[in-house]
This record gives structure tokens, sequence and C-alpha cells, in this order.
């Protein structure tokens, strides 16, 4: 048995906070889209604007942290077994089999992974937020207020900012059943918690027969 | 030490946090309490009426009051005789009709119709005196009525039926030595009681506004700023700002809200930005007709049903005439919530003469839609009803209703639609073919006054709502909660259905398949176990 540091402290930090305000801007975003009544029109789109700010708070805090550590490279995508790791997922995983990639400090994401998160971080985010900042803000002519947005129809605007948040929900559906691939059930989720992922020294042995086997 | 300090300090921090976003009283609004400081202190008048020695006399006709009040206010009479109260029109430009005159002498409405050949008895609401026919002189300064508008006595009342003439028991000198500045009561001896009765036409002016509590109107209750009417209406030079569209015309000259609460009255960013779209009335005003009832339809179809050959009368529960022989059947209706239109503050009128376009008949078209740019969506009571027209010609008619005897031909004496239409529409300089039907009208009054406290303004959730929110006629925008992408929402479903099912049946495919592996691997192990015992 081995621990391996690999998520780092605000890397967690991140991803906690940002988990719950998705899921609470979820909650509070579809009650004012009117398909369920919690707190209330009125609150839900009060609590939703504050929630976003924070949002946007923190993405600003985590795309720093992202470039000043190098860490945006683990989203470099990669074809190289990614059509193993799809495999894996369709059939290897039922028959017990390992994982085709390893997980370590330097290299935290499988080939899969990285495709997805990036897709996350530069389509279905940027999606999201660039038309939740123009909701917001939306505003028609009046007489002495500026302009922000004019004539450009809420119905689109509306349109995009929906469809991200019903993919970012399937996102988060997916998201939270793939981390039951790991070692055990909950080994990725304590991973997320303390940062330090259990790898056993089998693993270790087919990382190197891998290694081997390439050379 | 240092550990301890760190978390004492983060504690507070987290505290003082939890009390700012927890605590919620409502904030302190500078601009209200400058307005409430300003309208508080009322103006004392620097002359007493009551003093002047032109006033100390017997005045035998209303005419010598006038030309006692022109003795000293010796230009005023043009100012007056420049007013609409006095002209019964005004010209502004009208999309569709170039510049247009109209007013009370040729515009028309859906309850008592219109004033030709009926002027004798609608001139009670005319400033002037001996208005009886439609050859009334408007340049003789005389017959400027300004004892309705100034009378603060209380005393000064308008004769039935008589042209505009004061009543009889009017002591005419105690009326002249108490004028002053209007009050509720003066505007309201006439824009409460349009259309024959108390809050009959508008809805939302009500003899009730003269003395009534903040809940009814914020602006006039005597418990709270109790305004008069001219606070807002001012009247520079005799020029009443303020209109309705029930026959005016142009976005000019009107009485705003903003012009003291201006277009950013609230602390909250959101809902000054509703501003651009909504007007204030739209969620200030939740209903109108709040103490007493206002008529919502008039059905003159059912008119000239006698008893024993009389007319009769009959009376709802609430005391408002559901049923009268000389006007037809009656809806009436208390504490409306008010229809939303888009109003761009340009209107259009059926004018005496128009040919009939559309059935319901439009007696005023508000213009405006959500394109518009200029447009809001505002608060309107829509009064509909039925009312005589020409078959052949295809218009609507104006009838002689009122009469002094039988046999007058007027229809509230003969009842005799016939003979009423011919010499009403003679008097109006119009052919009549002798074939009369009826037909559906509808007339828009925007509501304005009534405007409650602000606890109980139109919540967001009343029109931001799936269904039966208060704006869901209004269409051609997206209203956030009301309106949903249909095709994205169904589709958003099914895939996030989807996803979940692919999910559990991935995760039950890998349980089965780990169970499964799991008895085959204890079948080995049984199976060395087993091994020694052979």
């Amino acid at each position: 048995m081995q621990k391996v540091y690999i998520y780092k402290r605000f890397e967690r930090f991140w991803h906690w906070v940002q988990a719950s305000l998705i899921m609470f801007l979820a909650l509070t975003g579809f009650e004012v889209h009117g398909a369920f009544k919690i707190f209330g029109f009125e609150k839900a789109a009060e609590f939703h604007r504050t929630a976003s700010w924070m949002l946007i708070g923190l993405i600003i805090f985590a795309i720093f942290w992202h470039l000043t550590t190098g860490e945006w490279r683990q989203y470099i995508p990669t074809t190289k077994q990614l059509k193993e790791q799809v495999i894996y997922y369709i059939s290897g995983i039922f028959k017990g089999e390992h994982h085709p990639t390893e997980r370590t400090g330097l290299s935290k994401l499988n080939p899969l992974q990285r495709i997805v998160y990036l897709g996350f971080k530069l389509v279905l985010v940027p999606i999201t937020i660039i038309s939740g900042i123009l909701y917001m803000l939306y505003k028609t002519f009046d007489q002495n207020n500026l302009i922000v947005i004019e004539d450009y129809p809420l119905a689109s605007i509306a349109f995009w900012h929906t469809l991200g948040a019903i993919l970012l929900m399937i996102f988060l559906v997916v998201h939270v059943y793939m981390t039951t691939t790991g070692k055990t059930p909950t080994s990725n989720i304590k991973a997320m918690i303390t940062g330090y992922e259990e790898l056993d020294d089998d693993q270790q042995k087919i990382s190197a027969d891998k290694i081997t086997k390439s050379e | 030490m240092f550990r301890t300090l760190l978390i004492v300090i983060f504690g507070v921090i987290i505290t003082l946090i939890m009390v700012n976003i927890l605590h919620q009283e409502d904030n302190y609004n500078l601009k209200l309490e400058t307005l409430r400081h300003k309208y508080a202190l009322k103006s004392i008048p620097s002359v007493s009426h009551s003093k002047l020695p032109a006033l100390q006399r017997d005045f035998k006709t209303p005419q010598e009051v006038t030309e006692a009040c022109l003795s000293c206010h010796t230009e005023t009479h043009k100012e007056v005789m420049a007013s609409s109260h006095w002209n019964w029109e005004r010209a502004s430009y009208v999309a569709g009709r170039g510049i247009s005159s109209a007013g009370k002498n040729n515009v028309m409405n859906n309850f008592c119709l219109g004033t030709n050949s009926n002027q004798k008895s609608c001139a009670k609401c005319h400033i002037g005196y001996g208005m009886s026919s439609s050859h009334f002189d408007f340049n003789n300064a005389r017959n400027v009525d300004c004892m309705v508008c100034h009378d603060n006595s209380d005393e000064y009342l308008k004769g039935a039926s008589m042209a505009g003439y004061p009543d009889r028991t009017v002591n005419l000198e105690n009326v002249a030595q108490s004028v002053g500045s209007p009050k509720k009561s003066n505007c309201g001896s006439c824009h409460s009681f349009g259309g024959g009765g108390n809050n009959v036409k508008h809805g939302d002016l009500d003899v009730a506004l003269n003395s009534c509590s903040r809940e009814v109107d914020v602006h006039m209750g005597v418990n709270g700023m109790n305004l008069e009417c001219v606070a807002c209406h001012t009247a520079e030079n005799h020029n009443i700002i303020g209109k309705l569209y029930s026959v005016s015309s142009d976005n000019t000259n009107r009485a705003t809200c903003e012009q003291c609460h201006t277009n950013t009255p609230h602390l909250s960013d959101v809902i000054n930005r509703h501003g651009s779209r909504v007007s204030c009335q739209a969620c200030h005003i939740p209903q109108y007709a709040k103490v007493n009832s206002t008529k919502m339809a008039w059905k003159w179809s059912d008119a000239g049903k006698l008893k024993d050959g009389k007319p009769y009368e009959l009376e709802d529960s609430l005391g408002n005439h559901n049923y009268m022989s000389i006007k037809g059947s009656f809806v009436w209706a208390r504490n409306v919530k008010p229809d939303y239109i888009w109003f761009n503050g340009t209107a259009d009128h059926y004018i005496l003469g128009d040919s009939i376009k559309s059935v319901p008949v439009q007696m005023n078209t508000l213009n405006g839609s959500y394109s518009d740019r200029h447009s809001k969506i505002i608060p309107v009571k829509i009064h509909v009803g039925d009312q005589i027209y020409d078959k052949v010609y295809n218009r609507l008619v104006q009838p002689k209703l009122y009469g002094e005897t039988e046999g007058d031909s007027a229809y509230w004496k003969d009842f005799k639609w016939d003979e009423a239409v011919a010499a009403g529409m003679k008097e109006s300089g119009l052919l009549y073919s002798g074939k009369y039907g009826f037909v559906k009208t509808e007339m828009y009054w925007p509501v304005n006054h009534m405007v409650s406290p602000k606890g109980q303004a139109v919540g967001c959730a009343e029109c931001h709502t799936r269904n039966n929110g208060r704006l869901a006629k209004l269409s051609g925008f997206y209203l956030p909660g009301r309106d949903q992408n249909k095709t994205l929402d169904f589709v958003g479903y099914w895939m996030f259905i989807l996803a979940l099912i692919a999910v559990f049946g991935h995760a039950a495919i890998r349980i089965s398949m780990d169970i499964a592996r799991n008895k085959y691997e204890k079948q080995i192990i049984n199976y060395d176990e087993d091994k020694p015992a052979e």
C-alpha cells in the first residue's frame, strides 16, 4: 500500500465549494425557471444572483491557481489510451480489470477525464456563466439609463443559460457516478477530501509492467 | 496562543457576516423621506377672499361672480378658455388621422355614449354656464365657471340638467368669498361621477378618495400625506398636467409618478430596471375600486323594458343598479384586479362618424407593444358593453337620450330608439339610415390612482409564474418564470433521465458481475480447501 498526494489543498477547497454552489444554483435556478417551488420566486432569484457572483469569484481564483501552478497542463487533451479508457468503462470494468491508466500527482486525470473536464471548463461553464451574466444585466432602452443590451431577445439568452444548466446537471449525475469506479466505491471521494489516494502495490506493479512493455 | 487568536478573529468575522446576511430590515429610503418632508408643508394662502370688497355683494347670477373674479384676475379667463376643461376638445397629432381634434364634443364612449344632443344634461360637468346645445359660445368669458374648481366651502353644486348652471340652493356670495386652491372634492365633483354615478367610469376615481385611508390611496389618505389632486396635477397658468386616454391622444403633458419619485425610486437595482418596461402603476395598484363598485359592463340592448308601461330599476346586493329601463343592464365589481396591456402613451378614439372596423368596436385604442421600446406595461380597466349602431352606414350612432318632456323624441322619456337616434344624428349633422342594431364595444381605462402602500405592491411571483399570472395574456416577450423553451426543456428533461438510467444500469451490471465473480473466486477457494481432504 502506498499513499499518493494527488489533490492539493486549494484544489479540494475549490472543488467542493464549486460543487455546492453549482448544486445551489441549480436548485434556485430551476425554481426561477418555474420547475418547482421551494423558496418562492423572489427569494430564489435573489439567492441565485448572490450565489452566481460567489461562483464567478471562485472561478477567477481557480483560473489564477491553474495558471500560476501550471496545473492547467493536466487538462491538455490526449488521444493516447483514450480508446482503452473508453473500452474499460464499457467492458473491462465489468470483468474486474484494472484501470488502463495510472493516477499520480503529476498526471491525475485519465485521457477521458482530460477531454471531458476541458470541455466542462472551456465550453459548458463559459456558456452558462456568460449567458448568466447577460441574463443578470439584461436591460432594455430607458429614458436615462445606459443601454447594456438592446433589442437582443431575452428568450435566446435564457435558452443558452437553460441549456448550460441542463448539461451541467447531466455532468453532475455522470460525474458523481464515475467517482465510484475507483479502487473501492468511495476511494475517489476520500481522495478529493483528504488529498491522498491509496494505490496498492498490485497497481504499482501493473503500471511498472506497462512501462516495460511499452519500452 | 497564535492559533487561538486566529480562531477567535475568524469566529468574530463569520458572526458579523452572518448577522449582516440574516438581519433584514427595510433600508431607509432617503428619496421617499425627502418627498414626505417636502409635501408635509402645506401652503397658506396669502389672500382671504372673504375680505375683498369686490365680493361683498349679493350676486344675482353666477356670471356676476365671474365678472367679480375677472375684476382682479384680469387675464385669467384667457388661460381657462384655452383649456380642454372649457373647450371639451384638444387638438393633437394622431397616426392615421393627422391633426385631429378630440374631446367630449366628438369622442364616443360605451357609457352614456356621447354628449351631442344631450348637452343640457352632460354640461353639469362643463366649466361653463349655459351649454344647452352644440351652439354654445366658447368665446364668452362671462360664462366661465370659476367656482366649480375653486370653491373651498363645499357648498357649490352644479344643478342636474341645468346646462352647467349652479343649483338654485347655492349661496353665491358665500361661495365667492371662500374660493381657494382646488381640493379633492372640487375635482371629484366631476371626475368621480363620470358615467352618471360615483366611480362608474374610472374605477380608480371614487368620491371616497376625498377622505380615505392610506390603504385606499397612499398619497391621498388622511392618515398619510393627505395630498390634494393638484399636488401632482400641477396647473401652471391653468394648464393642468395629466389626462386620461378615454379622450386624450398624445404623449404630452402627462402627470407621472416619476415627476416626484424619479425613475430610480427603489433601493433594489433589479426593481428599478423593471421600470424601463413596466409602469409604476402595474405593481403599485394591485386592485382598483377598493371602496365602492365600478361598472365593468353595460348592455344598452337590454334597455327599454317597462313594467305597466313605466320604466323601472333593479339593484344588486350592494345597492348598485344592475338594471335601469332607461340605460340597460350593468355589471359592477369591487376590488378588481386590473388587466394589463402594452402602452406607449398615444391613443386613437372612436370618433362620431367613423366606420366600424372590427367587433368588438374599440372605443379607444391604446397603442403599444413589446417591440415598441417606448411601451410599458400598464394596468387598465376594460369596460365592455353593447350599444346602438346604424346597420346600413356601419357606424355607431348618437341617440338623443336626455329630454325635458315626453314626445321630445328623447329615449329616456319615450323609449323609442328610432326617434331618439334620428334626433341625435340630426343634431350631430350626420345621416341615419333608419335601420339600427346593437354591436359589442370595448373601452380601455388606464388605472392611475388608488396606489397601495408598498407592502401591498404586486409581488414578483404574481407575474413570474408558469400559470395564471397577472401577465398571462401579454405575449411577444420572454418573461422568466412564466416562459420556457418547450423543446429544450423536453429534450433536456429526457437527456437527464437517460443519464440517470445509464448510470444506474452501469452500476447494476457492475454489481451483478462483481457478485458473480466473487462466487467464482469463493468456489476456487473452496476447491483449494477441499484439496487436502482428498
